[in-house]
């Protein structure tokens, strides 16, 4: 897997995870790409496309659009349900999620997104295993959180 | 509850959190830019605070900038600060901006080194973890160095959560620093077994990546993976496993087998409970099924049901697995050509372009015609135009591929690339332009044709140029003007033309092709001028020089150096002859021969065909090279100069390759823009650059709404109904023939008649001479180096051979055709064996065997026998499509003053070797050579010999029996030759990676030999080159003063060659898998080398 990216029937971005080092400029003209091809494309069409030497899968989900982008030799449907799965786990932990979930709570779908894929690997595919992992950070970041406001009491 | 309200309260205690950032953008969208600005201005102001709360707080905002495409890369060291808080709140957000935004680059990476070992080490699992995914983000060489050992020791970590993650990001750090893997794989072996299936899946991922880079290292592994196969139930893991063993199989072919058998089951399974087909489009069933698919060829038939799925997604991964199959076994795709044409009408764009690149496999020649009539009504109803110019490539491209080998009708094509050049706003026009040029030069038969098309392009130019500002689709009037100035013989109305060259409206093309119609306007006058003298009236001859005066000045005028220099010179030239022809002088022959001669395409190759003259040295010096640097002078003068002789020397060759590659650049660029310089290759499809600021020369609009239809122009639809006519009527004709025969030979039955559709029976509807890339350069090669008298220089045949010789091949073309006409079994067997001599491999020059003729003492003697009135040359070249022919071409050579005629060639057949007759000839009889030959003129012919075993080298005595007519009397004659057919005439050059070539070695198959050669002079590259073209070898790789080299013979023997050498004695080591084979080829390169 080489990038994944999220983003609204506008164009505006919403998510991206590079997994492979890029450069900034690149970066900026493959999002410009991306959008342009995938928003192009006609409902009832298939998820594919080739874009230089590599495949990018896409689906989209309600208003956003997920586009992962994978080797030559990977997998498409592979990719799908890599896509599929995430927006599972992001269902799960938001409960019916929306795009505004994910605008406002950005750094949580990276949260997850990083507890599901690392370095453009599959890291775990049980949903509850990852949804555990998250669950027993989040509860960490509470209770640091909680720490904070005792000190905060203490002064 | 509580914690929330008491969270939300801290949340207002800083200045503005996440939410309100994102909310604040969102109510700002007129002014965003703005708002920004001021938020980082604040999010400056909360770095700078002590409290880590708010610095976090700002940190995550920034990282949500980023991701908006704002530069925060100036806040890279506060975020360093907020991932070494101890707090995993800010921790967390700390290591999210940092893989955000952190790339190789960044400097202060250097400084996480200590927090990240740090971190990996903590007894909190989730802070390793949130380690661990950083890392995968911003690992860097020396980061991957430092904390491999960390990570290693993270493998066997208690938590599976890290065991997995650590595995996951070993594979970032072998990537990085490649060193680590050897101490890492026993312990990434040991995660395979891991008791987690996380971690499990983790190593068989990382291991799979691995092996797709380097498979042989993982060979040992396959019955690991195999017993994990058939135990895991996770669809996820068996994926990766299947793609594994498809990267080991080519290695292990033990492998193959339980691997399809395995895929197999796991490919049929699905299949067997058809509910998961209609129910599950994107479960893993279906994507497991899809990998199977990949690893598995035999599945064509199965891939059809993917492709008629009503699914979309299954279509499409369908015809890409088809069309990796396509290049192993087109044959079996083939079978589905229905559905694939099908797949073209698919209202999705991506399925369109998958189902266009399987056509090109398609293609044949009964089914050329119609396929590109489909795609020709797409390319009319197609929106988009990238859709649009991939469909016109790819037509070009079916149309072309293999010397345009399945094109039976070339009005057809010319046709259809004439229809071409009404598509709007199209970029390939170039690419049209070059293919009429191509076709046109090399089709003979096609000229008179294609000028006349090309002229009603030009007289309806203003049709093209219309809308085409940026678009060249008016390249094709550079095709068209020049193809109309060289052919303008066949030219119905040259001055309609002329006229239609000269419009003032041409200058508002581009330059290089303004140039193009100046020049060529040049050679119309010519002909012109030559039909008009031939008039009584003379005026009309003195009405065209004026037309011409008149209109030059505008493009001596041009702003284009090129097109004003071409301008002013013909301008004058006219001026000039307008001055001859005011006093009555003929002039027409005299500007005719401006232009005399043919232009014939010579092959890419061909300059590397001439051999270099005896005493130049290419790679010496001809001046010596001016002395280094100044500095350097100032060292004792004794040192320098040895060090010169030590070091410089192969520098200096170094250097002069690439000064060497360099200028060939630049000549192609020179030629690409000379129209002179026409490559016959239809690789070179850019045969002409762009000039530049094209863009900025004002064009005059023509608003054209209505798609173009020029009047005139036929359309390429009609060829189609007529190829059909053509062709039923062929095989009609053939089948009254075949009756006749089969009534004349008794029921005995040839091999072809196995029905009309066979693939053989489309003969070309012209007789086309396709001048092949192989053919120019050996005929070349003779003529120069064998043929004594030649009219042009030898240093010159690289660019265009006008010379005499070809007008003989027509003459013979033509000859031809009439044989085939009086006899058409005869002709086609002939036609056949041509066909053959196209595939076979170039660079087929064995051995220029002069066929010494004491022999001819022993014919009985004639009146004009003291010089030898034969000469032969002999070319043999092996049939890489049929392991068991040689294809041997004969260049006969008249050197008497006596014409000859009725030549009869036949060879004493071996147990071996034997000439290849027509059917129903005796195995003694001669073959007629198709030509007669006058004094003074050589022809070539070519026979086909079938060879049963290859491994030794022959000789086969041969007569040519031939009759000499004199003004008074013909003679027979007779003269005696003989044919050596060396071993290398068997091997064919065929390039080979080292890789393959290291394994071929290591194979073990092969059976070793060596020579030695003693006393050879020549440089190292000479040696090598001499190797390659006397014996068809090819460098695999080349160290220094050692190479390996490989070829291959027609039967498929493998020869690898490692050539060293040392002080004048060169050493070649040999392996190959037939001993005696081997042992005849290095006797002949001994022979080689011994005769130099």
């Amino acid at each position: 897997m080489h990038f994944l990216l999220l983003f609204s029937r506008q164009g505006r971005l919403r998510l991206q995870k590079w997994f492979t080092p890029t450069p900034e400029r690149e970066k900026k003209k493959i999002i410009r790409d991306m959008t342009a091809m995938v928003l192009a494309r006609k409902p009832k069409t298939c998820n594919f496309l080739h874009w230089m030497d590599l495949k990018v899968v896409y689906k989209r989900y309600a208003s956003l659009f997920f586009c992962l982008a994978i080797d030559d030799q990977e997998n498409e449907l592979l990719a799908l349900e890599i896509l599929h799965r995430y927006v599972e786990l992001l269902d799960k932990y938001f409960g019916n999620v929306c795009e505004l979930d994910i605008i406002f709570n950005f750094e949580k779908a990276y949260f997850i997104l990083d507890e599901f894929l690392i370095g453009g690997e599959v890291q775990e595919t049980s949903k509850q295993t990852v949804a555990r992992c998250i669950e027993a950070s989040d509860m960490l970041q509470e209770v640091n959180v909680f720490n904070v406001l005792s000190t905060l009491a203490c002064c | 509850m509580a914690l929330k309200i008491v969270k939300g309260s801290i949340d207002r205690m800083f200045d503005k959190n996440l939410q309100d950032l994102v909310r604040g953008i969102r109510n700002h969208k007129e002014d965003e830019a703005k708002y920004i600005s001021t938020c980082i201005d604040e999010i400056k102001q909360e770095l700078k605070q002590d409290n880590i709360a708010v610095k976090a707080n700002a940190v995550c905002k920034l990282t949500y900038l980023q991701m908006l495409g704002y530069d925060v890369s100036w806040a890279a060291f506060n975020i360093v600060e907020v991932m070494s808080s101890s707090k995993f709140t800010y921790k967390r957000i700390g290591y999210l901006a940092a893989s955000q935004c952190f790339h190789e680059s960044t400097d202060v990476i250097m400084l996480t080194t200590n927090q990240i070992r740090k971190d990996l080490s903590s007894p909190n699992q989730y802070d390793t973890g949130v380690a661990l995914t950083g890392l995968s983000c911003f690992v860097t060489p020396d980061l991957a160095r430092d904390l491999a050992n960390d990570i290693m020791t993270l493998m066997s970590h208690t938590k599976p959560y890290i065991r997995k993650k650590a595995v996951l990001i070993m594979y970032k750090v072998f990537l990085k620093y490649p060193e680590s893997l050897r101490p890492a794989f026993p312990r990434l072996k040991e995660k395979l077994e891991d008791p987690d299936p996380g971690v499990q899946s983790a190593a068989v991922n990382v291991i799979c990546e691995l092996a797709r880079r380097n498979p042989k290292n993982y060979l040992s592994l396959a019955p690991l993976f195999f017993k994990l196969m058939t135990s895991s139930t996770n669809n996820w893991v068996l994926i990766k496993i299947i793609k594994l063993f498809g990267a080991l199989t080519p290695l292990e072919p033990r492998l193959c087998h339980s691997t399809s058998q395995m895929s197999f089951l796991f490919f049929l399974s699905p299949w067997l409970s058809p509910s998961s087909l209609s129910t599950s489009n994107s479960t893993s069933a279906m994507s497991l099924l899809y990998e199977c698919v990949n690893t598995v060829i035999l599945c064509v038939q199965k891939l059809r049901i993917l492709i008629e799925d009503s699914d979309q997604n299954l279509k499409y991964l369908g015809l890409l697995a088809m069309s990796k199959i396509l290049k192993t076994h087109p044959k079996s795709v083939q079978s589905h050509k229905d559905l694939i044409l099908q797949c073209l009408d698919d209202k999705d764009e991506s399925i369109r372009l998958r189902a266009l690149d399987l056509l090109y496999g398609m293609v044949s020649k009964k089914n050329l015609m119609e396929i590109v009539k489909k795609l020709m009504l797409h390319v009319d109803k197609a929106e988009g135009t990238t859709y649009r110019d991939e469909l016109l490539t790819k037509i070009i491209d079916i149309c072309s591929q293999s010397n345009y080998q399945y094109i039976t009708n070339f009005e057809w094509y010319i046709s259809i690339l004439v229809e071409l050049t009404r598509l709007e706003g199209t970029r390939h026009g170039h690419l049209i332009a070059s293919q009429m040029l191509d076709v046109a030069i090399r089709v003979k038969a096609i000229r008179e044709f294609a000028v006349a098309q090309m002229a009603t392009l030009l007289d309806n130019a203003h049709l093209l140029t219309g809308n085409t500002q940026r678009n060249g689709i008016c390249e094709v009037l550079y095709a068209a003007a020049w193809i109309c100035g060289e052919f303008s013989e066949h030219l119905e109305n040259p001055m309609q033309t002329l006229e239609a060259m000269l419009r003032p409206k041409v200058a508002t093309l581009p330059g290089h092709i303004q140039a193009v119609y100046v020049q060529n306007a040049a050679k119309l006058f010519a002909t012109v001028l030559r039909s008009q003298e031939g008039n009584t009236d003379r005026t009309a001859a003195q009405e065209t020089s004026q037309l011409m005066i008149d209109r030059l000045p505008l493009f001596v005028q041009s702003a284009n150096l090129e097109v004003q220099e071409r301008a002013s010179c013909i301008l004058q030239l006219v001026k000039y002859i307008q001055k001859l022809q005011q006093k009555d002088v003929e002039v027409a022959e005299e500007v005719n021969a401006l232009f005399a001669g043919e232009l014939n395409p010579v092959a890419p190759k061909a300059q590397k065909k001439v051999p270099v003259p005896e005493g130049l040295d290419l790679d010496a010096w001809i001046n010596e090279p001016p002395s280094e640097s100044e500095s350097e002078d100032e060292k004792p003068r004794t040192m320098f100069t040895r060090e010169e002789t030590k070091h410089s020397r192969p520098r200096h060759t170094e250097v002069d390759e690439k000064e060497l590659a360099k200028r060939r650049e630049v000549r192609k660029q020179e030629q690409a823009s000379n129209p002179f310089y026409i490559k016959s290759s239809p690789s070179s499809q850019k045969v002409y650059q762009e000039a530049p600021g094209v863009d900025h020369i004002p064009v005059v609009q023509i608003d054209l709404s209505v798609p173009l239809k020029v009047p005139g122009l036929p359309m390429s639809d009609q060829y189609v109904k007529l190829e059909e006519e053509r062709r039923q009527k062929d095989r009609a004709d053939k089948k009254k023939k075949e009756k006749k025969k089969r009534k004349e030979k008794g029921g005995r039955r040839g091999k072809r008649d196995s029905g009309p559709e066979s693939e053989e029976d489309i003969t070309p509807a012209h007789m086309v001479d396709i001048v092949t890339e192989e053919m120019p350069p050996t005929a070349i090669c003779r003529s120069v180096s064998l043929v004594p008298p030649l009219n042009s220089p030898p240093c010159v045949p690289s660019t265009c051979q006008k010379s005499s010789k070809h007008k003989k091949k027509k003459q013979k073309k033509e000859k031809e055709e009439k044989d085939k006409k009086k006899k058409k079994k005869h002709h086609h067997h002939r036609h056949h064996s041509d066909g053959a001599g196209e595939e076979s491999v170039q660079n087929g020059t064995v051995e220029e065997e002069e066929e010494p003729l004491p022999t001819i003492s022993d014919a009985p003697t004639c009146s004009l026998a003291s010089p030898p009135p034969f000469r032969q040359v002999c070319d043999i070249q092996g049939n890489l499509q049929d392991g068991s022919q040689v294809v041997v071409s004969l260049i006969f050579e008249n050197k008497c003053d006596s014409f000859l005629k009725a030549m009869e060639f036949n060879v004493l057949d071996s147990l071996n070797s034997r000439l290849q007759r027509p059917d129903g000839a005796g195995p003694h009889d001669g073959l007629t050579v198709p030509f007669q030959l006058p004094p003074g003129v050589s022809n070539e012919a070519r026979f086909v010999f079938t060879v049963k075993s290859i491994v030794m080298p022959q000789k086969l005595k041969g007569t040519l029996a031939f009759i000499v007519k004199n003004e008074d009397s013909s003679t027979h004659e007779k003269l005696d030759f003989k044919l050596h057919f060396t071993c290398t005439s068997y091997l064919i050059t065929t390039p080979c990676y080292s890789d393959a070539f290291a394994k071929l070695l290591e194979s073990g198959d092969l059976k070793a030999s060596s020579v030695k050669l003693e006393g050879v002079v020549m440089p190292f590259p000479h040696l090598l080159a001499r190797i390659c073209f006397h014996h068809h070898f090819s460098v695999v790789e080349r160290i220094d003063s050692c190479a390996s080299m490989y070829s291959r013979s027609i039967q498929g023997h493998h020869v690898c060659l490692l050539v060293k050498t040392a002080d004048q004695t060169v050493s070649i080591d040999a392996k190959c898998d037939e001993p005696s084979l081997l042992s005849n080829v290095l006797d002949e390169i001994k022979l080689t080398f011994s005769q130099c």
